[in-house]
């Protein structure tokens, strides 16, 4: 039971993880593709904030009274993971809708059509 | 105890929300369940004791990426995903599955959650929990290290940001006036 909960936290982000890629792999759509990213990205925040995370522990920001704070390494890479990966979705987002005007559609089989590519 | 029972139904909620989301076939909606999903997460990162990252994952994460994704839906104006073709849908599912057993696998040997003799938390991070008042003045510690010790990553940070706005401000920048030409993938190279 301890072994569960313990890595209860872990299963559910690598879960999360492979809905994402699952997203990515299988679906054509291309916003629905960078959302499957965003969540692919999402579960590797959560497995490092899972890690940061100690029992008994608090926020870490010092004050009187706390002795145990949780690890804030972690916590400062995936702040500026999170700032980075907006960035990205953007510019993901910029190339989808200049798809859209060029072929006209955001289906990648359409596209792969259009191109003669597969 | 309450800890463990929000972070365990937060997690379930995150699973169903993620499965939710690929089944759906209306863009609108997946963005909206995206826009839960990321709330979830922020929810989380403040049980787990993450306050500077659950309150950037609630602003720039629910908030910007799911207006940035809002706003695609209105220029691109289709809002249903066709049902893919799959030569092979069983595939992805094969892949997905070995990899996920992998990990899992892997997840064996890591330290239960929370334990605080786990190596994250006895090598690197006790120097900065006990030392960066006395280096810095600033009592977060998160804080701290982003602007003082790490300045020049968060410099790094900005430069990267810059970088993606520039290029989609090239790629979006110039779209008016080439409405009706139909082949100018090329052009967003040129400068």
């Amino acid at each position: 039971m301890e072994f569960i909960l313990g890595h209860y936290n872990y299963w559910v982000v690598i879960f999360l993880m492979m809905v994402g890629f699952y997203t990515v792999i299988s679906r054509g759509n291309l916003v629905k593709k960078i959302v499957g990213l965003n969540v692919f990205q999402g579960s590797v925040f959560l497995l490092y904030i899972s890690i940061s995370t100690i029992e008994k522990g608090t926020v870490p920001i010092l004050k009187e009274g706390f002795e145990v704070y949780s690890n804030p390494l972690p916590h400062v890479l995936i702040l500026t993971a999170i700032v980075v990966g907006v960035a990205t979705t953007a510019l993901g987002l910029a190339l989808v809708v200049r798809i859209k005007e060029a072929y006209g559609t955001i289906e990648e089989d359409e596209i792969h059509r259009q191109d003669h590519s597969l | 105890m309450i800890d463990l029972l929000i972070n365990v139904t937060l997690l379930t909620f995150l699973a169903i929300t993620a499965v939710a989301m690929v089944r759906m076939t209306d863009l609108f909606a997946i963005i909206m369940l995206f826009g839960i999903f990321s709330l979830l997460t922020a929810g989380l990162f403040v049980v787990m004791d993450a306050a500077d990252v659950a309150f950037t994952e609630a602003a720039v994460g629910a908030g910007i990426s799911t207006m940035l994704m809002l706003a695609t839906l209105a220029l691109i104006k289709a809002h249903q995903e066709k049902k893919p073709l799959g030569r092979r849908p069983w595939l992805p599912l094969v892949v997905v599955t070995v990899t996920g057993a992998a990990l899992v696998y892997g997840t064996t040997d890591i330290s239960n959650f929370g334990d605080p003799l786990a190596p994250p938390h006895t090598h690197v991070a006790p120097y900065y929990i006990e030392q960066s008042m006395a280096d810095t003045g600033v009592p977060n510690m998160v804080t701290a290290v982003l602007a003082s010790y790490r300045g020049f990553d968060t410099l790094g940070e900005v430069a990267v940001v810059f970088t993606a706005g520039v290029a989609v401000l090239l790629l979006l920048g110039s779209r008016r006036k080439k409405n009706n030409s139909t082949v100018d993938k090329e052009d967003s190279n040129d400068s």
